[in-house]
């Protein structure tokens, strides 16, 4: 679009007015139009940006700077004393421990998974239609019945997990209790409702790899697994990198499932007895919310979104090291 | 983004409801809605109708949760907010000490004729409602929650306990009774737990005991915290550890789905009852419990857990109507009402003497004369000074309890993890 209009800015011959019309405030008016329509047509973008994005990433910082309470109505002004005990808060660092040990856990095996099956539904099959619509289905699942399926089968007492277990012989686990098998049940809930959202990213990434490469490849008599290395993976690594990214910010900010696993517990933010599944933005919530620590919470949101952006930072260098965004 | 995508649903959410509540007219023109804003089992269905009838421009709705600890955070976003709550809110004894602390967002109910209603209450619940300097009337008592402990008959003649109330009391005149009587129990039925978990044992021990003591259990008077120094709380304390290292509780917590499902089988055969709890177990063990529990008296005399106040928030469009409902509901006749349908138990002295309350049998828990073991306890109760911060603190002291059942925490550290936890809880 902005090609099309170039000539007019200016290099070219200004737009003949129409017979009839004073030239000079036609003029004027097109090149007004020229200038401040396209400002106007992204502004909506900008305005909600602003508005959602900007205004409430400012009021948590000024949030942050005091000691702010819900319940009790205290707002006092802290200076950067939230910050200096955020520092020192072993609760938080515990927190970020278990946030990047579910991340590490979850995304790992979700993004190999997701590849495969993306790798099988590029297959010509049947029902192929009813396969692709298959894999968003958990994600459009109500997160109700998400919570009340998983919890049973992880139940300690009476879970389908464990009876499964019992009938191989081994004995019991304690889900909730231990902190490693804790995250390992969340990692099965985030895996369970993510996986196929990234296998049709995949999917579609697959299917503008030019046909002729694999072509020419089975007449080189490479097999399908060679073909699935050599070929779709190096294809694939932008949207690769893509989907890592995008895996990172919503690792971090992992909320609903350990909230939703923790359902047996008195406070459900609390990450079961030990803090064991806390992750960041449980501890964040359970300060501003339940512990009438607003004004910490919101320094605690601030220490997430610096390190989203480190995080974000850090795998751009990496893009840029693989040549991902040439 | 998904975040995102939860905010932008709760926006509209709210959107909704706002428009829901807008278009309810100015006074007494049409019918006025009024919420009302509960938590667990109050017992109201049946006195909104009532209300309804004998007040025909009036309409009102119930918002319920189940648990407390859910309904918490939305009362504050709601409080804080200045939007959102209901024209009348329930605020348990835990968050009571909290939103006194914010009383110029409620209606003062002297305002609304309030003041002639004290000789209907308990005089150490009527006080509760009231703010410290005397001026404003926050909130009319609902009802008490007087000790009681709930068994399970069935499982008793399994072990070859007494099954009758009168006798099963007698087992446990203290708590080292109790605990004695529970491995007993625990050796002849393997597969059942004493408790259902610490949490609330934890809470009816430390009412008991602090209101037997000093009449403060975690925060003394002044709201400082003296979990470390006040005796009263670490005896609760180490009553309710001696049972998670025994291994004599299931690590539930009351009201939680685990607890829920337990409850419809046989995984544990007591549970420490106040007398709202009733109504929790006929509601989730159905009729699967029906005609199995019975309720005994607690060990250690008396005692009492729960109970709540009906608050008018600033920003309701009627407070005078929602004033009035509110005085309706913790009427003497009203707590009649809410009694008979979940057994909440009367904070008014003149509904407790009601036949309907005292006289009354629960057909559910065989039969048991409910309004005169309830009734005798009320009588006894002493109240207990609660602090702003005493939900966190009592939230962070149940965890250290459940780690030491989970077998996360060592019994012998319980303690000073428990100190430790409780001094973060309350900054």
């Amino acid at each position: 679009m902005t090609t099309d209009l170039r000539p007019a800015t200016g290099t070219g011959p200004p737009p003949p007015a129409p017979p009839g019309a004073r030239p000079g405030l036609r003029a004027r008016l097109a090149r007004i139009d020229l200038r401040v329509t396209p400002y106007l047509f992204i502004s909506p973008f900008y305005a909600v940006f602003i508005l959602f994005g900007l205004f409430p990433l400012l009021y948590t910082l000024w949030v942050s700077l005091h000691d702010w309470g819900l319940a009790s109505g205290t707002r006092e002004w802290a200076g950067l004393e939230n910050y200096r005990y955020l520092l020192t808060d072993g609760d938080f660092w515990h927190a970020t421990v278990n946030t990047i040990g579910i991340f590490v856990l979850a995304t790992v095996p979700q993004l190999v998974l997701a590849l495969f099956i993306a790798n099988t539904l590029a297959r010509r099959m049947r029902g192929s239609t009813l396969f692709r619509i298959g894999m968003v289905a958990p994600l459009v699942t109500s997160t109700a019945a998400v919570a009340i399926v998983f919890t049973q089968m992880f139940d300690r007492d009476y879970g389908m997990i464990n009876w499964v277990l019992g009938l191989v012989g081994s004995g019991d686990i304690d889900w909730q209790a231990s902190r490693g098998w804790s995250w390992v049940a969340i990692a099965m809930m985030v895996d369970w409702r993510w996986t196929g959202y990234n296998a049709l990213i995949y999917l579609a990434a697959m299917q503008a790899i030019p046909r002729d490469l694999y072509e020419a490849a089975a007449i080189d008599g490479a097999s399908r697994i060679r073909q699935f290395w050599q070929i779709t993976v190096p294809m694939l690594q932008p949207t690769i990198i893509f989907t890592v990214i995008i895996a990172t910010i919503g690792g971090l900010q992992l909320f609903t499932e350990p909230v939703l696993f923790g359902v047996g517990t008195t406070n459900r933010m609390d990450g079961g007895a030990v803090h064991q599944f806390q992750t960041i933005t449980m501890y964040m919530y359970d300060n501003a919310f339940t512990n009438d620590r607003y004004g910490y919470g919101a320094t605690v949101a601030w220490a997430l979104f610096l390190m989203i952006i480190v995080f974000s930072l850090v795998n751009f260098l990496f893009v840029r090291r693989t040549g991902g965004t040439k | 983004m998904r975040t995102a995508a939860a905010i932008v649903m709760a926006g509209v959410m709210a959107a909704a409801s706002a428009c829901g509540g807008g278009d309810d007219g100015e006074g007494g023109s049409g019918p006025i809605e009024l919420t009302v804003d509960v938590f667990g089992e109050f017992g109201y269905d049946q006195l909104y109708k009532q209300y309804e009838a004998s007040h025909p421009n009036i309409k009102i709705r119930q918002r319920k949760v189940s648990t407390l600890d859910d309904f918490k955070p939305r009362l504050q976003q709601w409080i804080a907010t200045n939007s959102g709550a209901g024209d009348v809110v329930a605020l348990e004894e835990g968050l009571l000490p909290t939103y006194m602390q914010q009383r110029g967002k409620f209606v003062n109910l002297f305002d609304h004729g309030g003041r002639e209603l004290q000789n209907n209450y308990l005089p150490w619940k009527w006080q509760m409602g009231l703010s410290p300097d005397g001026s404003q009337l926050v909130g009319l008592g609902t009802d008490i929650g007087p000790l009681g402990m709930c068994y399970r008959k069935d499982l008793f003649e399994k072990a070859g306990l007494p099954t009758e109330r009168d006798e099963v009391g007698k087992l446990w005149p203290t708590w080292d009774a109790f605990l004695q009587t529970g491995q007993k129990f625990q050796g002849k039925v393997p597969g059942t737990k004493w408790l259902d978990g610490p949490t609330a044992i934890l809470r009816a021990t430390v009412l008991q005991n602090a209101g037997n003591g000093p009449g403060y259990s975690y925060f003394d008077k002044s709201n400082n915290l003296v979990f470390d120094s006040n005796p009263s709380v670490k005896t609760a304390f180490d009553t309710a550890l001696k049972f998670s290292q025994a291994k004599m509780t299931a690590d539930m917590s009351i009201f939680t789905p685990p607890w829920q499902t337990a409850l419809k089988r046989d995984t544990f055969a007591t549970l420490p009852c106040p007398s709202w709890m009733l109504g929790g177990i006929e509601e989730f063990s159905g009729g699967y419990g029906k005609g199995k529990w019975d309720v005994a008296t607690v060990p250690g005399g008396g005692g009492y857990w729960g109970g709540s106040w009906l608050a008018v928030p600033k920003q309701s469009k009627h407070p005078k109507e929602a004033a009035e409902l509110a005085k309706f509901l913790s009427s003497p006749q009203g707590q009649v009402g809410a009694f008979k349908d979940k057994n909440t138990f009367p904070s008014s002295p003149q509904a407790a003497k009601d036949p309907a309350v005292a006289d009354s049998k629960n057909a559910y828990f065989s039969d048991a004369p409910t309004g005169k073991i309830f009734g005798d306890m009320a009588a006894q109760v002493k109240p207990v000074y609660l602090g702003p911060k005493n939900e966190e603190v009592r939230l962070a002291a149940e965890n250290v309890l459940i780690a030491v059942g989970q077998g996360k925490i060592k019994p012998e550290e319980a303690w000073s993890k428990a100190v430790e936890e409780v001094k973060k809880a309350a900054r």
